[in-house]
């Protein structure tokens, strides 16, 4: 026959036991020519443009998904990042251009856009300072809009003055959004090293090296990994690493096929394909698990970093065959209130926030969806994004913080967010005091080796 | 020409088959290659068709054998063959 029949049952058991499906189909909008001379007609141009560019994107993606039988969980935009567009705006213009990005997010049926965002990683435009200030106010107003604020890169070095606003915004964020426990910090990312083309949220923007209009995929697949590895117990690493590897060729596979489809069918050029392992709350699509599977007692025991440098760079290595372009973050990520396997390892005492921030040394992303307690001070937080953005500067790698630090809640209790963003249990935080140190302020010069000319 | 898989996974009874080909005849869906095997005790069969030149488009056809399927309690899926090849060969 044509293909064995033991693989056509194996693509059909990963898709429907194995919660193997495309995470997200992300369009990248640039909006740099629908700057007008007031904001109210930047707004209109950017409503416009977006629904014209992305308004077949929704229906484009369910036929994909009907003719290959693999789920398209999450269509999206990223648009180019809105302080670069907004000019001499204020705060209410900025809110009123974030009103905008959800009402054009509504007429398409994407489930979020991003790129309410700022690249501030040298130093602060007017523009930028206006727009991060209106951050918490934007994400009041909206549902979809995802913000990311860029403090630092390995070239430049470190924005102090920037980490020590983030954590005073994510505070004021939360405290707007006190009554779905601080749940609006779940679309704020402060990241080191961005990426331009990353397709997952809350993280994308459509960076200004990009084309006009572009088709990022990013996959899933983390159920697929654990139970490959399931078929190997008790086998020396190598076979782990080679088992990883096989089965995200796979996994990649699919995600090049659907870029190229929806590239084709909706006439916007194919830009890549992110390898990212992108768990979700469900049981079985766990990164955490993966890990356990590899012999560990429970994530968060001595080893889990081994592991998962372990199964980052396997998934790379599998991946980069198959795609033609590889992209965005690339890397397993480890949001808690996202990966059941996680939420579990937090609620038994075994994964601490100190162990999660050895982990993003080896992985991508950051300390990823953390729920803190809510009279965690805003310089602790900056800390906190500080610490993330050295390990990203030094190693030459992308890091982010998303913290929620939930209103009147403290260790213990847990924040119910729904959906896609989970659940999260109250992490403790270090109670000692790190004000002095941010309120520093100025720049963390960049390290030695960003001087590579 | 344009390649599709259809799976048909679930207990064995009789006139699977014939249920099977017949709802493809009448949509004008060429069968080009067939296999079938009873794994324990569950009857799975795999079929290559030709949907070039069906009377439908795929999403309503794929809906249909679906709906085909939960009539005999039988679990019945078309995808296009792409999916296959890319996942299985380089």
């Amino acid at each position: 026959m044509f293909l064995s029949p033991e693989n056509i049952l194996e693509t059909i058991k990963m898709i429907q036991e194995e919660h193997l499906d495309i995470r997200t189909v992300t369009m990248g909008i640039s909006l740099l020519d629908c700057v007008g001379s007031n904001i109210d007609e930047t707004c209109n141009n950017v409503y416009e443009k977006i629904c014209e560019k992305a308004g077949n994107l929704v229906p484009v993606c369910q036929e994909i998904e009907t003719m290959l039988g693999i789920p398209i969980i999450n269509k999206r935009i990223s648009i180019t990042p809105a302080s670069l567009i907004i000019g001499r705006a204020d705060v209410d213009g900025c809110v009123k251009l974030a009103r905008t990005l959800e009402k054009a997010a509504e007429a398409t049926g994407v489930n979020f856009i991003g790129g309410f965002s700022a690249l501030v990683h040298k130093g602060y435009t007017d523009a930028d300072r206006t727009l991060i200030k209106s951050i918490p106010e934007a994400l009041m107003a909206t549902s979809r809009v995802c913000c990311s604020v860029n403090v630092g890169t390995t070239k430049s070095g470190i924005n102090m003055d920037a980490v020590k606003e983030m954590g005073f915004i994510i505070k004021e964020a939360a405290e707007l959004s006190a009554l779905t426990g601080g749940s609006s910090c779940a679309r704020i990312v402060v990241f080191a090293n961005a990426p331009e083309d990353n397709p997952f949220m809350a993280g994308a923007f459509h960076g200004v090296g990009e084309p006009e209009c572009v088709i990022n995929v990013g996959v899933s697949g983390p159920g697929v990994v654990k139970c490959a590895l399931e078929q190997v117990k008790g086998q020396d690493f190598s076979v782990v690493a080679e088992t990883i590897k096989k089965t995200a060729f796979k996994v990649t596979r699919m995600g090049q096929l659907v870029a190229r489809e929806a590239s084709e069918r909706l006439g916007v050029p194919f830009g890549i394909v992110d390898l990212s392992l992108a768990p979700t709350p469900a049981v079985g699509d766990s990164v955490a698990r993966i890990l356990e599977e590899m012999g560990l007692e429970q994530c968060g025991a001595h080893g889990t970093t081994a592991a998962l440098a372990l199964l980052n760079d396997a998934v790379k290595k599998g991946g980069v065959m198959a795609s033609s372009h590889v992209g965005g973050l690339s890397g397993a990520f480890i949001p808690v209130s996202e990966d059941e396997g996680m939420i579990d390892a937090v609620v038994s005492g075994s994964l601490t926030l100190e162990k999660l921030e050895a982990m993003t040394c080896v992985c991508s992303v950051g300390l990823d969806m953390i729920v803190v307690p809510g009279d965690t001070p805003a310089s602790t937080i900056s800390a906190m994004i500080a610490d993330e953005a050295a390990i990203g500067m030094i190693n030459n790698k992308t890091t982010a913080v998303r913290v929620i630090p939930a209103p009147g809640l403290d260790v213990g209790d847990t924040v119910e967010f729904g959906g896609l963003l989970g659940s999260g249990p109250v992490m403790a935080v270090n109670k000692n005091s790190s004000h002095d140190f941010i309120e520093r302020g100025g720049r963390i010069p960049a390290p030695i080796h960003s001087l590579r000319n | 020409m344009d390649k599709a898989v259809l799976t048909v996974v679930g207990k064995d009874k009789v006139g699977i088959i014939a249920a099977v080909s017949n709802a493809l005849a009448e949509k004008n869906v060429n069968i080009l290659d067939l296999s079938q095997t009873i794994m324990e005790n569950i009857f799975t069969m795999i079929v290559l068709v030709d949907v070039a030149s069906a009377t439908e488009p795929f999403h309503k056809l794929a809906e249909e054998m679906k709906l085909l399927g939960d009539s005999m309690q039988l679990k019945i899926q078309l995808q296009h063959e792409s999916i296959f090849d890319s996942m299985h060969q380089i």
